[in-house]
């Protein structure tokens, strides 16, 4: 009949037949027949596999492939070989979420390791089994400030936070009722002092900063979370997963909740998705964190197993009090990041951080040098960095385009420009010399 | 399976001095990053070499199960086949590379892919614009209530906060209310499993001008079709309120009855369920949504790209495949392999609602209840056999609920052998109970402890090594 239905003439016969009906179309004598649907799809015909092959690769050469220097929470970091190959495993790429856990320790196994290493990444003491990306983390951290507080509905966002994911916060926030508040920018970063005026005003469940922020600079948050902990706002980071390796974590800076995206644990770029969510927060909050946790118990043989945990915070046993309507991970997102890490180490992960940055930096002063850039800010920047530009920068953007270069976001007066450890020297300084022009 | 050999987890395979990877040298001079801004200890992350890496993911997959290892009749689920070509076209690296912020004129090919799909699933529901940016059947539900409700906020009509759902809705539905900062009213299901008009209309009249949406999906989760559709629609629409469909079960209605053609004005798709995208152990799934000619202006700013978009790429290649024409099969074909399953099997496990089903049903346990063997055990018996266990308890309805859902890429035969699986172990119940009731036996592992779990959480490797500690 066709590849991927199995049932003969025959078979239909004898099925049709132990079911008591005549056709495929008795059925459906339940529907209406004012509303079934009698006509043609307006579709195209069945293709072969062949030809689906050639319509993907036709489209696929309509897409300019350009050397990546853009960033604003998308990097273009290099993905292991091993990755791809063993997400193909279809045991794990074609079960579902591991609700038998007998048949599924594959999946929560790795999901505890992920749990793990996401905790040892941010330096909180859990992380729950992944959400769907970054942005929509911190709208889930957002709400489970204000369901943690006690009848306050306001938040403080950084001013400096991208403002993709700013958008989306306030998406959230609209249907929740959250009043958000964004912080003023002081020289490209957030102030201490601005914070503690909003807090003392009250009614305040948290703070939401971003590290690096959207310019890329590396912010010190001395202070921060000792200023809402005395108002009793949760303090929480939304940070970069890769940077992590090295910079000081949410943990240390004392975050009740970190989120994040980790494509930049190795995931390709893919047009915006998918990526996956990371959120991680202090054990007191656990009960109150949303997304599924797998936890370790023992099975009736004595053997340590891995097995789904504190589903009672969650929507198909809470239904409209559940802490979210989140109903699933990003499970094989999750997978990926687990064998990056576990590839990478922390040694590999460290020099992932420090090539990136010296190639960011060196870009940085190599742009600096044409005498048409100049840095925004005067502030520790990591593998991003914003430069304003002193001719048109719009046209300055196109011209790169031209030249098969994505030269950054465009931001305000100049662009935003980010370096992985994928882009080599001649890379980059073509770059400077098509922007020196 | 093993579990006695491969159970370590990767921080236990750890040796430092060992490496996994390969980096290019540094060509950028001495950039030091300042320690100031660094963190004082390392992340413990494992140290392994790249064969460890390799066999502990591998070994680790051979634990699971998954629609290529066996039969996943797993109910509302609709685990059907995940073609491998979807695959390869999604892994292109013409798509691959692209950053999602790159300007409109470097992407033509992959906007023509959104293009084609958005078409394709117009076509299929009869709506008449989608937006792809929900990640997940949960997301696009809150996506098309909040559209819903951007709408009636734009006409000025604040008081319509209320969402009717069916007490045998997906869990789902009310979670994705309340995060919309909507209240729930509940409607009840009649005795033939469908909406019960009786008490609809009494909601109705009593809420009417607070009626925001009713959120259905049909056929609903005993797998039947709503007959009342069109007079359901009409009494939400009266009111002033949009009906709402949960594309969760959308796989029997391909090629018999189009969403928009019920009455129904926003909708959700499981990419990864009608259209073959593969569960991946619980996501990255995609939950477009649709909506009728003038909604498209309340789409909500959910995410900030083009939603999954790898995962709209193996929807795109599943309806090439398919084509206008065969796609028609689809829903036949599945609700045939359910019918057929209902009624080889209704004489030894008991259907509460007889009749032609969809492309799923349930059943409420085993019907002979003295033998004391529950759905769970039933469930866990059939793993020692080889298949992924039926949805259980749930829907809610029934106590000993176990849904049913083949899917239209099962043969004749595999669906015989499961039946045949099922009444060996309705005969087991009464002969040897207790086998049944302590099935697992031939897994990797056996029943777990839930409570314990819950109790003490020990999450991850670091909680876990510091109890090994106290011990």
């Amino acid at each position: 009949m066709y590849k991927y239905f199995p049932q003969t003439e025959d078979d239909l016969k004898v099925m049709l037949q132990k079911i008591g009906v005549a056709s495929l179309d008795e059925l459906y004598t339940e529907v209406p027949e004012s509303i079934r649907f009698r006509g043609d799809y307006q579709m195209p015909h069945a293709a072969s596999e062949l030809e689906v092959r050639q319509v993907f690769e036709k489209l696929g050469n309509e897409n300019k492939q350009l050397t990546c220097f853009a960033g604003m929470g998308v990097y273009d970091h290099y993905t292991p070989s091993v990755i791809p190959n063993l997400l193909q495993r279809s045991e794990f790429l074609t079960s579902y979420t591991p609700y038998q856990a007998e048949i599924s320790q594959g999946t929560l196994h790795y999901i505890f390791e992920y749990q793990s290493m996401m905790a040892e990444l941010t330096g909180m003491d859990i992380s729950n089994a992944s959400m769907y990306d970054g942005t929509t983390a911190c709208a889930e951290a957002m709400m489970m400030a204000v369901a943690a507080g006690k009848k306050v509905n306001k938040v403080l966002v950084t001013g400096c936070m991208n403002p993709l994911t700013y958008e989306v916060l306030k998406t959230y926030a609209l249907h929740q009722n959250i009043e958000i508040e964004v912080l003023p920018i002081r020289d490209g970063t957030t102030s201490l002092n601005d914070v503690k005026v909003a807090l003392s005003q009250g009614g305040v469940a948290g703070v939401i900063v971003q590290q690096p922020n959207v310019y890329g600079i590396v912010e010190d948050f001395t202070g921060f979370a000792e200023a809402c902990h005395e108002q009793k706002a949760l303090f929480i980071m939304d940070s970069v997963a890769a940077d992590l390796a090295v910079l000081k974590t949410p943990g240390e800076w004392g975050a009740d909740i970190a989120v994040g995206d980790g494509q930049s644990l190795g995931i390709p770029m893919q047009f915006g998705g998918p990526y996956v969510g990371y959120m991680c927060c202090t054990e007191k909050l656990i009960r109150k964190m949303p997304g599924r946790i797998v936890g370790m118990t023992k099975d009736n043989r004595g053997q340590r197993a891995f097995v789904l945990t504190l589903q009672a915070r969650e929507q198909h046993i809470r239904r409209q009090k559940a802490t979210s309507n989140i109903c699933s991970n990003q499970s094989l997102m999750a997978l990926f990041v687990t064998i990056y890490l576990s590839l990478m180490g922390k040694e590999g992960l460290k020099e992932v951080a420090q090539l990136s940055y010296a190639a960011a930096h060196y870009l940085c002063d190599e742009l600096l040098k044409t005498g048409r850039f100049t840095l925004a800010f005067d502030k520790p920047f990591f593998n991003e960095f914003y430069v304003k530009y002193d001719g048109d920068a719009n046209a300055l953007y196109n011209r790169l385009i031209d030249a098969g270069i994505m030269g950054g976001v465009r931001l305000e007066e100049g662009l935003l420009l980010a370096v992985t450890e994928k882009r080599t020297k001649e890379e980059i300084d073509n770059l400077v010399k098509i922007a020196a022009l | 399976m093993n579990n006695r050999l491969y159970g370590n987890l990767i921080f236990e395979l750890s040796k430092e001095g060992r490496k996994g990877y390969s980096l290019p040298t540094n060509h950028f001079g001495n950039y030091e990053i300042p320690a100031s801004i660094c963190r004082a200890n390392d992340a413990e992350l494992p140290a392994c070499d790249e064969l460890t890496v390799v066999r502990h993911y591998t070994n680790l997959s051979n634990n699971n199960f998954g629609v290529d290892t066996g039969f996943y009749p797993l109910g509302s689920c609709t685990m059907k086949y995940n073609p491998k070509i979807n695959e390869e076209m999604a892994a292109l690296p013409q798509f691959q590379n692209l950053h999602p912020l790159q300007p409109e004129s470097t992407v033509m090919g992959a906007k023509a892919l959104v293009l084609f799909l958005e078409e394709s699933l117009c076509a299929l529901t009869g709506l008449a614009h989608f937006t792809f940016k929900p990640y997940a059947g949960a997301h696009g539900e809150l996506t098309g209530l909040m559209t819903i409700d951007n709408y009636h906020r734009s006409r000025g009509d604040m008081a319509r906060k209320k969402v009717i759902v069916p007490d045998s809705a997906h869990g789902t539905n009310p979670a994705s209310a309340a995060v919309c900062g909507l209240e729930i009213l509940e409607v009840k299901s009649d005795a033939n499993g469908q909406v019960d008009l009786v008490d609809l209309k009494r909601l109705v009249e009593a809420e009417g001008p607070n009626i925001s949406a009713m959120m259905m999906t049909n056929p609903n989760t005993l797998g039947l079709f709503e007959t009342s559709i069109p007079e359901i629609a009409k009494l939400i629409h009266d009111c002033g309120g949009l009906m709402y469909y949960d594309g969760a079960n959308l796989n029997p209605m391909l090629g018999v009855c189009r969403p928009g053609d019920m009455g129904f004005d926003v909708m959700h798709i499981n990419l990864h369920k009608t259209f073959s995208t593969p569960h991946g152990g619980g996501g990255p799934g995609a939950g477009p949504v649709g909506v009728r000619e003038g909604l498209q202006d309340f789409f909500p700013y959910v995410s900030p790209h083009h939603g999954n978009f790898g995962v709209m790429m193996r929807a795109c290649a599943y309806i090439l495949s398919l084509g206008g024409e065969q796609i028609k099969n689809v829903g036949p074909l599945a609700t045939l392999n359910a019918n057929y399953i209902k009624e080889s099997l209704k004489d030894v496990y008991e259907l509460p609602i007889d009749g032609l089903c969809c492309h799923e049903f349930v059943f409420d346990g085993l019907k002979d209840k003295s033998t004391g063997v529950t759905t769970m055990d039933v469930a866990k018996r059939l793993l020692d056999y080889g298949y992924h266990a039926p949805t259980i308890y749930f829907p809610l309805l029934f106590h000993e609920s176990l849904m049913i859902e083949p899917t239209e890429n099962e043969s004749k035969e595999t669906l015989d052998n499961f039946i045949a699986v099922m009444r060996k172990i309705a005969e087991e119940a009464k002969t040897d109970p207790d086998e049944v009731k302590s099935a697992p036996h031939n897994t990797p592992i056996g029943r777990v402890d839930d409570v314990l779990a819950a109790k003490h959480p020990i999450v991850t490797y670091r909680a876990l090594k510091n109890e090994e500690v106290k011990e």
